[in-house]
């Protein structure tokens, strides 16, 4: 996109530019603070937060905080930090992900190289899906859930997160599918070869990029997912969203900001990683999933 | 036929059994997720819609009871409150984030050096969970020794900032963490819809003698449209579905001063085992969504077909 840089400024002058700038700093400084502040109030004391200020770098660093939250501090009557529930999303979030990845390729495969009659309603079905607000499938899917004994479980929570996550998968692999040229799936077609060989021999070997768009996605959104977990899912199997919060709302004794804060940064850690190390991709999903709203 | 697949059937004698399957399979494949959808969106919606039409507290009941849900819901001082904050949150978010949106897109727009890197950071809150934010934001909104007590320390003494704990003032604190987690968003679309306008069209233009503020005001941010319209389709999505920003930030709180219909529904489906309540709150916000986003995205697509 580079050689589309505009000249647009070209009239603004030095002045202008110096203003630019400054507005573009000062901005990126306020996105910055709230990152800077969970990270400089995690490693303080509380004698240091009480003592200083939001701004105030720690009088003596100590990752006190950091392993309180991890393994010490009470997320309403359990007091075992957010250790149990981390690896509780990591074991519901994997498998949601890979599931709903796969069965996305494979429905925009058949929306775009197999259409048959009705296809096309079915996917717009589908797409309408991605609007309804979640509130008004939650009592249903409570009792549905217990109807199949699997409420409160890592079964019931990825089952759910795969079924309200097709709709995205499925847009995305359609989307990419349909701008590919169909030519090779048509000649494999007439060669005789049949469904699963073309998705496999042909389809799958050039879906890498839009199967690492949907992964970051359907991770992202699942992770950092709290209605779904704080409904369907209590005590030891609650995902990480859902202790973080009930961390922070126990109220036992002092309130602990610099715990609440390392809590924060470790439930938010995994995505901010992915989106540090994957932003391209990241970037690329969200205005992919832009276009479905 | 691959090898695979030949290998397999070889024991399959009637080859136009194989073919009825093989001609069955993207029927076959597409089926469950359209089972899913039929029975799990449009089924559940159903369900949800007949347990607002009846007396269930704490358990189900399937007697149909009329209308008493939302008559009690409309009579609810609470509910109202609730819709009031999303009215409140959902036009001060939605315009707080098209304008420093746009703003910033149009700054990042002027070759700009280290554009990546600052586009990065405008973008990252939006990896992070609501949570995570409005843990984040609470503290620095606390009043005790947060922004207000900051400020203070710098010599304003009389300085008050205690939105976040102030009844009537909470649902504007929500705005400040919601703008802060999404703006980058918005920014990003609209500089991917600034890099799609036309050069050609601008330079002419500014050969006729525009200047930069005339160009954009009259040439290029009407030539965004199509972008106003996903980011507000989005960002009104956002809005009306908005649970865990204030469950992070507020609770709802103080009292329920700062209850949105998502913690109202919560709220009363689950905590107080008032279901039929919670179902025709559901269908409430359903059925905003359904009026606000189907205009809007009709009028959208009627203009792509027209274009």
């Amino acid at each position: 996109m580079a050689e589309l840089q505009r000249t647009r400024a070209a009239g603004a002058g030095a002045a202008g530019r110096v203003v630019v700038y400054a507005l573009l700093v000062a901005f990126a400084l306020y996105y910055l603070m709230p990152l800077f502040v969970m990270v400089t109030t995690s490693l303080k004391t509380l004698d240091d937060i009480r003592a200083g200020n939001l701004l105030a770098l720690p009088g003596q660093v100590t990752f006190d905080a950091w392993s309180r939250a991890w393994s010490g501090a009470c997320t309403g009557v359990r007091c075992e930090g957010l250790r149990v529930n981390f690896w509780n999303s990591v074991s519901f979030v994997l498998p949601a992900v890979l599931i709903s990845t796969l069965i996305g390729a494979f429905n925009g495969y058949v929306l775009t190289m197999w259409r048959f009659r009705g296809s096309d309603v079915m996917f717009t079905m589908l797409l309408l899906g991605c609007f309804i607000p979640f509130q008004v499938v939650l009592l249903p899917m409570a009792q549905t859930l217990g109807y199949l004994g699997i409420a409160n479980s890592i079964a019931g929570l990825v089952f759910v997160h795969v079924v309200y996550g097709l709709a995205f998968t499925t847009l995305f692999f359609r989307n990419f599918y349909v701008s590919l040229p169909d030519g090779m799936v048509k000649a494999a077609r007439v060669d005789g070869a049949g469904f699963f060989t073309i998705f496999w021999r042909i389809i799958l070997p050039i879906s890498p990029p839009i199967i690492v768009v949907c992964v970051i996605w359907q991770f992202t959104q699942i992770w950092n997912d709290f209605l779904f977990g704080v409904v369907f899912s209590s005590g030891e199997r609650q995902p990480i969203t859902v202790a973080l919060n009930n961390l922070v709302n126990t109220s036992t004794g002092v309130k602990e900001y610099n715990v609440d804060m390392a809590a924060a940064i470790i439930a938010g850690l995994p995505t901010l990683l992915v989106y540090v190390v994957a932003g391209k991709y990241f970037m690329r999903g969200l205005t992919a999933g832009a276009v479905k709203g | 036929m691959s090898s695979a697949t030949s290998a397999g059937a070889a024991s399959v004698p009637a080859h136009s059994w194989r073919q009825a399957v093989e001609n069955a399979l993207p029927r076959i494949v597409l089926g469950p997720t359209l089972l899913c959808a039929l029975v799990f969106i449009y089924g559940f919606i159903a369900w949800t819609a007949w347990l607002s039409f009846t007396e269930s507290r704490l358990l189900p009941r399937y007697e149909l009871a009329g209308l008493v849900q939302y008559i009690t819901l409309f009579e609810n001082d609470r509910w109202w409150i609730a819709v009031r904050n999303l009215a409140i949150f959902g036009s001060l978010f939605m315009g707080v984030c098209l304008a420093l949106g746009l703003l910033l897109a149009i700054l990042l727009d002027q070759r700009i050096r280290a554009e990546g890197f600052l586009r990065a950071i405008y973008l990252y809150p939006m990896a992070l969970s609501f949570i995570v934010t409005g843990t984040a934001w609470r503290w620095i909104l606390n009043p005790g020794l947060g922004a207000q007590q900051l400020v203070r320390q710098m010599g304003f003494e009389n300085f008050t900032f205690d939105w976040i704990v102030t009844p009537g003032m909470s649902i504007y604190a929500v705005v400040i963490a919601g703008a802060w987690q999404s703006t980058g968003f918005v920014m990003a679309l609209f500089l991917a819809g600034l890099r799609g306008v036309d050069d050609a069209v601008i330079k002419s233009a500014q050969v006729d003698g525009a200047g930069p503020v005339r160009i954009y005001t009259s040439i290029i941010i009407p030539s965004l449209r199509p972008v106003f319209f996903s980011a507000l389709i989005i960002l009104a999505h956002i809005a009306i579905k908005s649970f865990d920003l204030v469950m992070a930030l507020t609770g709802g709180g103080p009292g329920y001063s700062s209850d949105v219909p998502a913690t109202f529904m919560y709220t009363f489906a689950f905590n107080r085992n008032q279901i039929g309540l919670g179902a025709a709150s559901a269908m409430m916000m359903m059925l905003t969504i359904v009026a606000v986003l189907v205009p809007m995205i009709y009028a959208e697509t009627g203009r792509h077909r027209r274009g």
